[in-house]
């Protein structure tokens, strides 16, 4: 059995946005959408302050609460683990994006550009009207993982099949690849380190492992 | 809409939500009070003029509500894949139930037969329950899943039937006589005591500051115009006070609006979403993890507000 989860170390995030940048790039979201997002976490009193940057998107939660709440079965876990949402089926109830506790989830209801109404040439090239009134959110950069099932290339290991943010990361923060493998990149990192998921209270069994230190 | 601009590092903060407007409140507000009325209307036993209004509100009002949910949605003319493409959600579970809601409820408006008024009561609760049960599945919205949200707006759903009813009774001088008061004293004192649960517990259980806020906020206005006050004017009826019609019609007035106030504050003001935390700062440079981080949520044993 496969489960993708992703890994993102926090020792080593330095919150360039770059990932940001890469899912914009690779998934052609309107302004104001990101499928993944880099915060600015500010703590503590003067003088004992930090500043953490926290990586989010879709968790592709192992039970995700955005799935239990669809009224059309538009939003699925597949068996490798990803959350999809069949853009056909969705009516844009927005139910999912009140279930979601992680805010990965939006609604875009008219085309949005970058420079009012009138599309540049690469946001008309890839507009995709399916997209316009249903949920979306991060997708784990599917069609890279379908790319994989067909070529048996292996997810986090080869580019061309790894989500875009992790490839992008110049920092090797993140990290791709198959949990249930206990000799995948994922596996073995989380072998040798401490982590936590977010919200894990919830019940929600997130597939984004969070690294903060060594074992 | 108004634009906002977020700095990086208040983005981890819990958000009103904003993607169900008045449009998806107002199919709680007046779905829930035309369950609630159904029910109201089947356990009442009113004669068939009085009946046959207070069904008609009813339908109205779910139908209206739906109505209005159905312009929220952003692809409404995709409606029917809700039954098209069979889910177990209870938002699914709500489209069924509303279908049956309007077989049962149209034939008892039509026949005013006491089956047909009890099938469509039993059916309006289950309506209602549906409801409660969509807002208490969102696990993004603390003030929504909390367990307690469930029974209080059921309670509330039946409150506003209630009122309805009274409002219906006053004005057609259908008989109302000491029951139906006791009936709907015992349904204000109810509500106002699911309330205080829901509200204490939310408190105690934790939620978003900014929720917690808001919620305090109505605390009081709710529950003198929504409890107190109605409570007394039908004490007073039981008491004997001339002038039953118009107190009567107070107290419904009183026991709906409450309701839909309280409904309208849950879906939209106190709707704060989750927010993000970190249960662990990363080490890194002085070697230490910092405390853990949860911003907008009051410090508890272990986290700080950040």
């Amino acid at each position: 059995m496969t489960r993708y989860v992703m890994s993102i170390d926090l020792r080593r995030c330095v919150g360039c946005q770059t990932c940001t940048a890469a899912c914009k790039g690779a998934n052609a979201t309107p302004p104001g959408i990101q499928w993944r997002r880099v915060l600015d976490i500010e703590s503590g009193e003067f003088p004992d302050v930090r500043r953490s940057f926290l990586p989010i998107a879709c968790m592709h939660c192992a039970n995700p609460p955005c799935e239990s709440v669809c009224p059309t079965r538009a939003t699925t876990k597949r068996a490798d683990g990803l959350v999809a949402i069949d853009y056909d089926l969705c009516i844009g109830c927005a139910n999912c994006v009140m279930a979601c506790p992680y805010d990965a989830r939006s609604i875009v209801h008219e085309p949005k550009y970058a420079y009012g109404d009138t599309p540049m040439a690469s946001e008309a090239k890839r507009f995709d009207p399916d997209r316009i009134g249903v949920s979306m959110k991060c997708t784990f950069c599917k069609d890279r993982i379908d790319l994989a099932a067909r070529t048996g290339q292996i997810p986090g290991v080869d580019h061309e099949v790894t989500p875009a943010c992790v490839n992008s990361c110049i920092s090797g923060a993140m990290q791709f690849g198959d949990i249930e493998d206990p000799d995948s990149s994922v596996s073995r990192l989380l072998g040798e380190t401490q982590h936590y998921r977010m919200h894990e209270e919830l019940g929600t069994e997130p597939g984004v492992y969070y690294i903060w230190d060594q074992s | 809409m108004k634009k906002s601009v977020l700095r990086a590092s208040d983005l981890a903060f819990p958000k009103q939500q904003r993607n169900w407007d008045w449009r998806a409140a107002s199919n709680f507000i007046a779905g829930g009070a035309g369950g609630g009325l159904l029910l109201c209307v089947a356990l009442a036993g009113l004669d068939a003029f009085p009946a046959r209004v207070a069904i008609l509100l009813g339908l109205i009002l779910i139908g209206g509500g739906l109505t209005c949910v159905w312009f929220e949605i952003g692809r409404p003319w995709r409606a029917l894949n809700v039954y098209r493409h069979f889910a177990t959600s209870w938002m699914t579970r709500e489209a069924v139930v509303a279908l049956t809601v309007f077989a049962a409820g149209g034939l008892a408006l039509l026949t005013v037969q006491p089956l047909l008024v009890v099938l469509a009561g039993i059916f309006g609760l289950t309506f209602l329950y549906s409801q409660a049960r969509i807002l208490a599945a969102n696990k993004g919205i603390p003030a929504w899943r909390h367990p307690r949200s469930v029974s209080l707006m059921v309670a509330t759903g039946l409150t506003e039937g209630a009122g309805f009813l009274a409002c219906v009774a006053s004005l057609a001088s259908s008989a109302s006589g000491f029951w139906f008061m006791a009936g709907l004293i015992v349904l204000i004192l109810t509500r106002a005591f699911l309330w205080k649960a829901y509200l204490g517990a939310l408190v105690a259980d934790g939620a978003p500051e900014a929720a917690l806020t808001v919620l305090r906020g109505t605390d009081a206005r709710f529950v003198v115009f929504g409890h107190v006050l109605p409570a007394v004017a039908l004490a007073a009826l039981m008491a004997g006070i001339p002038g039953q019609a118009g107190l009567l019609l107070a107290a419904g007035i009183m026991m709906v609006a409450s309701g839909w106030f309280l409904k309208f504050t849950l879906v939209r003001r106190a709707a704060f979403t989750q927010g993000l935390a970190m249960p662990h700062m990363p080490v890194r440079g002085r070697g230490t993890a910092g405390p853990a981080v949860k911003p907008g949520w009051k410090a508890m044993s272990g986290v700080s507000s950040g």
